[in-house]
């Protein structure tokens, strides 16, 4: 499945609820349901850090897809972190750099990427982003 | 709003003067209970900045035309009021700023460019706002000067035996907080002063959370300086004040270097006006200090007595039904408390009950609540915490600890 047809499904899934409750009880779920990074990953040098919320995001690059390893210490970040994966985790740099998390507009959780959260998820997008462009860079030059 | 009105009467006519609190957000009834972050405004604040806007606008001090004339006397009556607000010997006494961290740098810049040396030693205590501890560290850095610090105990408490012996003739400046931002607690600065003039130290007291709350009586207290915000006050943002007694502003030098704090400019040597216009470079925010005039003028309107007595049952109500809730824990809980409450509940992050929260119209704070020292103290990242201005209700406290019930049950 592309990208574009994971966060669609996403987004359907989402849309079956009308209670703001019942989106975030899914969040929840959601970061109840993500497996804890490795903890010798969840270190000072992998932290991506929000005011409030902190973030860990690891990767490792292997035969031209990058896999991303993320955890939260807040539920509902924790949450949007497993979604995020879920469209970016081993995936080439060049699919990471040509997609946008739409989805968390769509399903309504939109403030969560604003500027003004301080909790870590705009920084691990862009920190996600800024891997890929590392490593497409990498596979440019090896080729 | 039954059992509210039955505490203060004049609530209805309270709420009305603040239009903000009259409205949905996120589709639920607006409830604001970050009032230690910032206060809201009354219309009374909104219209005469309004007003004063559509008819008035001339630099001041600057020009003999009638609108810096204007704008002149206005700036100069909000001194004015704000000296007779914290019973100061005399206007010039009171320095507008634009809050209470830049009145804390203030201090920290000119006095101890003024007054402090190598080897000098400054004291802060550990329940400080991160504005009462950067500015002293960073000027101590300057100076080569040691920051020693009162810590205090689980209950919120400052450790006041420890002031005696942190205090040595090394000691320069004392600096504490009257009301704590996390904690909540009331200080007994009055003691604290008095320990510390006796070895002749003078004291600044952060008197952000107070001043909104208390009526402050800086020649009864005998501080030397005093700070605190507009914003948190009901009045606007942008707008603050540093009181300090003359006999210390006077020998301090100026802070800021530019406009109005000149008395004269050569290339070789610049001297400088009096106080409080060597302090206040720049052209000051005279708008936010007619706000902050308007917003003094509005409490003093009220019944101040029984609106204390409100906010003290706002907290203790608070307490109370917060603490029914399994694993939820306060942080302060001193026997002299404002009305702020921090707290957790076991397994929940502050940031998703923050969220869930905003979700069903209620404001609270969430975050490290600019204090790292004190969630080091408890070992915690985060808090949350709910707090107080008059203008709330014992039915909102309910909403809040109905609304942590439900949330509990998600996680």
């Amino acid at each position: 499945m592309t990208i574009d047809e994971i966060q669609q499904g996403i987004i359907e899934d989402f849309s079956a609820f009308e209670d703001w409750m019942d989106k975030y009880s899914l969040l929840i779920e959601l970061g109840n349901e993500l497996a804890p990074i490795d903890p010798k990953y969840k270190v000072e040098s992998n932290q991506i850090r929000g005011c409030q919320s902190r973030v860990w995001l690891h990767q490792e690059f292997a035969d031209g897809k990058i896999t991303f390893e993320a955890e939260s210490d807040a539920l509902i970040v924790k949450g949007l972190v497993a979604l995020l994966l879920k469209i970016y985790s081993n995936r080439t740099p060049h699919e990471i750099l040509t997609s946008e998390p739409r989805f968390i507009d769509e399903i309504g959780l939109r403030q969560h990427l604003s500027p003004t959260r301080s909790n870590g998820l705009l920084a691990m997008v862009k920190q996600m982003k800024l891997y890929a462009l590392a490593y497409e860079k990498i596979s440019a030059k090896g080729n | 709003m039954s059992i509210s009105i039955h505490m203060n009467p004049d609530l209805f006519k309270i709420r009305k003067d603040f239009p903000i609190l009259d409205q949905k957000v996120n589709g639920k009834p607006f409830i604001y209970l970050d009032n230690a972050a910032t206060s809201q405004r009354p219309q009374q604040v909104i219209d005469r900045m309004n007003e004063f806007s559509h008819r008035f606008n001339g630099n001041i001090h600057r020009a003999t035309h009638f609108m810096a004339n204007k704008t002149t006397e206005a700036f100069e009556e909000s001194r004015e009021m704000v000296r007779n607000y914290l019973n100061a010997v005399e206007p010039a006494e009171i320095i507008f700023t634009h809050g209470t961290t830049e009145s804390i740098n203030l201090v920290a810049f000119s006095f101890g460019e003024a007054f402090i040396s190598k080897g000098d030693e400054v004291i802060v205590t550990e329940m400080e706002h991160h504005a009462n501890i950067v500015p002293w560290q960073m000027m101590c850095e300057r100076r080569g000067a040691g920051l020693k610090i009162v810590p205090f105990g689980d209950n919120g408490v400052l450790d006041l035996d420890q002031i005696d012996k942190l205090i040595t003739d090394k000691t320069r400046i004392l600096a504490v907080t009257h009301v704590s931002n996390t904690l909540g607690t009331v200080n007994p600065i009055t003691e604290i002063i008095a320990k510390a003039h006796l070895k002749n130290v003078p004291v600044l007291i952060d008197g952000a959370q107070a001043a909104p709350h208390f009526s402050i009586d800086v020649q009864a207290l005998d501080c030397d300086f005093y700070a605190f915000s507009g914003h948190k006050m009901y009045g606007p943002t942008g707008i603050g004040v540093l009181y300090g007694k003359r006999k210390w502003l006077d020998l301090m030098p100026p802070f800021l270097g530019g406009g109005e704090m000149i008395d004269r400019v050569t290339f070789s040597k610049t001297t400088y006006n009096e106080i409080p216009y060597k302090f206040e470079a720049g052209t000051p925010d005279y708008l936010g200090a007619i706000g902050l005039g308007a917003a003094i003028d509005y409490l003093n309107r009220q019944d101040k007595p029984m609106i204390e007595r409100y906010e003290r049952e706002l907290l203790l109500e608070s307490t109370l039904k917060l603490k029914q809730i399994d694993g939820l824990k306060i942080y302060g809980e001193a026997p002299e408390k404002a009305g702020v409450v921090s707290f957790n509940i076991d397994g929940i992050h502050p940031f998703d009950l923050g969220t869930l929260l905003d979700q069903m119209g209620i404001a609270v704070r969430t975050g490290r609540l600019c204090a790292d020292p004190v969630m080091d103290h408890f070992g915690v990242e985060n808090m949350v915490r709910a707090s107080f201005a008059f203008y709330n209700t014992v039915e909102e406290i309910e909403a809040l600890y109905i609304a942590l019930i439900r949330l509990k049950a998600m996680f």
